[in-house]
């Protein structure tokens, strides 16, 4: 049981820090105005380490806490990061950890899609028809920035994977 | 081993797929919940305020500070080069007489503006500080650090300097949500200081890029209303306090229909550097229903 205590802990942290980081840290080092997307770097890393199930539960948190401080109803966020989190885990099964191509398309895609979705349900039903502009002012450097900082979040979480498994694996030695 | 015996030491799981449905079932009974009434949002608000803002504060404030020092470095440096400068080039010295005298033309007009800020010392402020923004890139609104507990309440409005940012439209004890004038969704009911005519001004984050705000519906049928003129809130906006400085008109044309008038209005507020924000502590007066 205790692992799991620990891991449990370990996901609520990173989930808090990366809503953290990204409302404060990254308001000042926002380039033109566009905010990485690090809470779907999250759920998309958690999604192809642990599979879908974990996927949808950090994607779902994650959403959640946009939603309470941002969103304009609670809920819609939630949907679509638990989505996000849900299709990754499939990848689960392809994963490996020395393999940085998986997750940089992943997450890639999903934050397109993520982006897209946005747009048609909070922009494109308001009548806001101009999709080029949004897509090349809001959507496509949101996806680049958030693939460039994922060539850095995503050893960190990658380390913390290996750590998390290794100290589990340790325990199990103890008590067999 | 088949697969479908559990393992020894293997709890009882709920398949993805499942869990997956349940939690956007949760999710819609939510977002039909908190579209049509706010009954969520008191308790969800309180809970979430109590983890996350105190950790949103002391990343805020550590950043100021580093940003502060690094402000400091540049301008000892700027400082620095501007004293060479000045040292060998005395010519230079009558140049910038020159432009003192032109310093004190912009002296007047900001005084100007300086008058209609005092309109406001009327009412009761409370300074707040910024401690996040938005997390996404669509919406612009952010999270300040005073709350109900500082006396806040939601739709108070939110100034800094002498324009109107926006308004509260969320409450926890230490924190609150601002949802600025600029935002997508945002509306406001303005009117042209001279002429005491009405507008809506629409938030749009097509035209934020280019520094300006759309404003609408302006029924100016005497044509009396020029570029340049102040904005500032309307007597019949439900969420504004009167008279607070939006903006000023940058362009203004005809519409298409003849009868109301359109274009685009530079905010008074740089929304792009803004740190600290004044809340005004007055509802606008409303009619009970």
């Amino acid at each position: 049981m205790k692992p799991k205590i620990k891991r449990f802990t370990v996901a609520f942290i990173l989930t808090v820090f990366s809503f953290v980081m990204q409302t404060t840290v990254f308001s000042w080092l926002s380039f033109g105005g566009i905010i990485p997307n690090i809470m779907l770097i999250l759920t998309v890393t958690y999604a192809i380490m642990k599979g879908d199930r974990v996927g949808i539960i950090i994607g779902f948190f994650c959403g959640l806490l946009a939603d309470i401080f941002f969103g304009t109803f609670i809920g819609l966020n939630a949907i679509f990061y638990m989505f996000i989190g849900f299709f990754n885990g499939k990848f689960h099964q392809v994963f490996y950890e020395d393999d940085l191509k998986l997750p940089l398309i992943l997450i890639f895609t999903s934050d397109l899609l993520y982006g897209l979705s946005y747009y048609v349900i909070m922009f494109l039903l308001r009548s806001r028809f101009d999709f080029s502009f949004y897509f090349l002012n809001i959507i496509l450097p949101e996806v680049i920035y958030t693939i460039a900082i994922t060539l850095i979040y995503y050893p960190m979480l990658l380390l913390i994977h290996k750590l998390l498994d290794r100290s589990d694996k340790k325990e199990g030695m103890r008590f067999v | 081993m088949s697969p479908v015996i559990p393992q020894k030491g293997e709890g009882f799981t709920i398949p993805g797929k499942y869990l997956l449905f349940v939690l956007t079932i949760i999710c819609i009974a939510l977002i039909v919940i908190s579209f049509n009434t706010d009954v969520l949002s008191k308790p969800i608000s309180t809970v979430s305020g109590f983890i996350i803002t105190p950790v949103q504060n002391g990343i805020s404030k550590a950043g100021l500070y580093l940003s502060g020092r690094k402000e400091d470095l540049r301008q000892l440096k700027k400082l620095l080069e501007e004293n060479q400068r000045l040292q060998k080039e005395v010519d230079e010295l009558t140049i910038e007489n020159i432009m003192l005298q032109q310093d004190r033309y912009e002296l007047v007009s900001l005084r100007e503006l300086y008058d209609l800020d005092a309109q406001y010392d009327d009412y009761e402020k409370v300074g707040a500080r910024i401690i996040a923004k938005d997390s996404g890139n669509w919406f612009h609104s952010f999270v300040i650090n005073k709350g109900s507990d500082d006396g806040l309440e939601i739709d108070m409005n939110v100034i800094a300097g002498s324009g109107l940012v926006g308004r509260i439209t969320d409450l926890g004890n230490d924190w609150a949500k601002v949802l600025s004038i600029i935002d997508d969704s945002s509306n406001t009911s303005g009117m042209v200081l001279s002429t005491s005519d009405n507008l809506i001004v629409t938030g749009d984050l097509q035209c934020y890029s280019d520094g300006v705000i759309p404003f609408e519906k302006l029924v100016d049928t005497a044509d009396r209303v020029v570029e340049g003129d102040k904005i500032v809130t309307s007597n019949v906006s439900d969420k504004y306090l009167p008279g607070i400085l939006i903006g000023y008109i940058s362009t203004i044309e005809k519409d298409s229909n003849n009868l109301t008038k359109s274009g685009y209005l530079t905010p008074a507020v740089d929304f792009d550097h803004l740190n600290e924000v004044l809340v005004i502590k007055r509802l606008k007066q409303t009619v009970e229903e």
